[in-house]
């Protein structure tokens, strides 16, 4: 007599790809998602093209010049992170959320994943654009960096990196503090300022802050901190840290 | 069936839902009537999962609503407040739940239509009116079609058609055979939808009854509801400062 047990529901179970695709809707049907992306990008080309018409010769890393804008782009792809989860808290969707797909460490493991390969999407687009806009714009008779030059290719794929990782730093940040003025002020004045002033009195921990890392990624030549790649790694543990804390409370809370 | 068993919820110094024990069963609307602060929103958020008790269980056809293959197929819930963002059409949220529950896009329509929201489908969800916004979440319980709905307050917002319209929907569902639960703090609306009632105060379960057994102990459903729930309010007045019954200013005659 259990009317749940009619043959309609058919058997199975819903799995990573059913929540990766209610993820996907929920972020591309935002418009402030594209605006955000359209501003970042928009802005981290913009700055690029600005400093390449400054540039007066051809001393400095003019990939880097290039890639001048990326920095605060960073900032605006946190935001983002930090939105897609402190939103769900905002306006009550979590309960439609977790009322679809109740396993809440598969949620989070599908809201990353699909907010990473958009924002590294978008990442790598802006970086390849304003690089190359930057290029462009270059004046005096100076000639544009090319992707062939050392260490050229690897700072421009690494600031598109930097977005997405960036961001997930972000989107775990929101999943622990779950309220969106906190989580933005937390991700804005300790992952830029706080962490910069501490590195600033000591300067060893410089290598270790994540501005730093990126910043470190986006010049073809390295001052002695970690090299590109380890950078990247260690930005990616960051994130990966602060994911699975946000998991983990995110299981053991009320929602 | 649903089976309560023992449920027990407290926030800090609170006990919001006191060792609550019941069952429903389909083919009939169940109310769930108590005062405001009685536990009956703490009870529904159990229910689907979204809080987790302290002590007992709940459980639907034998599973925790954590162990159903595909929930929103299984339950469509409506809780209390809104549950969508602002900025996404009506459609993008139905979509993204039809989505996530591996329903075919076309319910969207289908569901959308049968709450009369087709016209304003594209419409950002946050413009939308109470009444508008309530419709959503019933779209939204009713997407997966399933055998169990639960509401919480569904008619707050809605106006005399609204209401009409939903009473007529919760009775014609259990009519087919499905679990309806209703939880509703107006007395008069339980009288003309549900057949049978759990009426709790203060977290604990003050009867389990049908209108019309609990109607006939005093007269009128709403004296004896007085009744049982007076009991609860003294019976609170020992306890840690739960919230205060407030059924004495929204009664309805």
């Amino acid at each position: 007599m259990t009317a749940i047990a009619t043959p309609r529901v058919p058997p199975g179970h819903y799995r990573f790809p059913q929540a990766a695709r209610m993820e996907w809707i929920k972020l591309r049907s935002l418009r402030s998602t594209w605006w955000t992306l359209a501003i970042t990008a928009a802005a981290a080309t913009g700055i690029g093209v600005a400093v390449g018409l400054n540039t007066r010769n051809a001393s400095g890393d003019l990939t880097n010049n290039a890639l001048a804008g990326i920095a605060p782009g960073l900032l605006l792809a946190g935001v983002l992170g930090v939105l897609a989860m402190t939103s769900e808290y905002t306006f009550g969707m979590i309960r439609a959320t977790l009322a679809t797909i109740p396993d809440r460490r598969l949620l989070l493991t599908a809201k990353a994943t699909v907010f990473a390969a958009l924002t590294l999407a978008i990442g790598e687009a802006t970086a390849f654009i304003a690089f190359f806009a930057g290029g462009a714009s270059l004046r005096h008779g100076i000639s544009p960096p090319t992707l062939g030059q050392p260490g050229v290719l690897q700072a421009v794929v690494l600031s598109g990196a930097g977005f997405a990782l960036i961001g997930l730093m972000g989107l775990g940040l929101g999943a622990i503090v779950r309220h969106t003025p906190a989580a933005i002020a937390i991700l804005v004045g300790g992952v830029y300022v706080v962490a910069q002033f501490i590195a600033g009195i000591t300067p060893a921990l410089m290598a270790y802050v994540p501005i730093s890392i990126v910043a470190n990624s986006m010049a073809t030549t390295q001052d002695p901190m970690l090299s590109p790649w380890a950078g990247l790694g260690l930005l990616a543990l960051y994130a990966g840290v602060l994911l699975a804390v946000g998991g983990w409370l995110l299981t053991r809370r009320d929602a | 069936m649903i089976e309560a068993r023992g449920l027990t919820k407290r926030y800090g110094p609170v006990l919001a839902v006191d060792a609550l024990s019941f069952d429903i069963r389909p083919g009939v609307v169940t109310g769930f009537l108590g005062p405001n602060g009685s536990g009956k929103s703490t009870t529904m958020r159990m229910m689907v999962g979204l809080d987790r008790p302290d002590a007992g269980t709940v459980r639907i056809s034998r599973r925790r609503y954590g162990e159903l293959g595909w929930p929103l197929r299984e339950v469509g819930a409506l809780l209390e407040a809104k549950a969508f963002h602002p900025g996404r059409s009506a459609r993008a949220h139905l979509a993204a739940l039809a989505a996530g529950s591996g329903i075919p896009a076309a319910r969207v329509d289908e569901v959308l239509g049968l709450v009369g929201l087709d016209s304003v489908a594209r419409r950002r969800a946050g413009t939308f009116s109470l009444g508008m916004a309530q419709r959503l979440g019933i779209a939204a319980a009713l997407l997966g079609d399933p055998e169990v709905l639960l509401f919480d307050e569904p008619v707050n917002g809605l106006d005399p058609e609204g209401i009409r319209w939903i009473r007529t929907l919760m009775r014609s569902f259990a009519a087919e055979g499905r679990i309806v639960f209703v939880s509703s703090h107006l007395i008069s609306e339980m009288a003309l939808t549900a057949d049978r009632l759990i009426v709790i105060g203060a977290g604990r379960l003050l009867a389990d009854t049908t209108v019309a057994e609990l109607s006939a102990r005093s007269g009128s459903l709403e004296d004896a509801f007085l009744e049982l729930t007076a009991g609860s309010a003294e019976h609170n007045a020992g306890r840690p400062a739960t919230h205060q019954p407030s059924y004495r200013t929204e009664r309805t005659s």
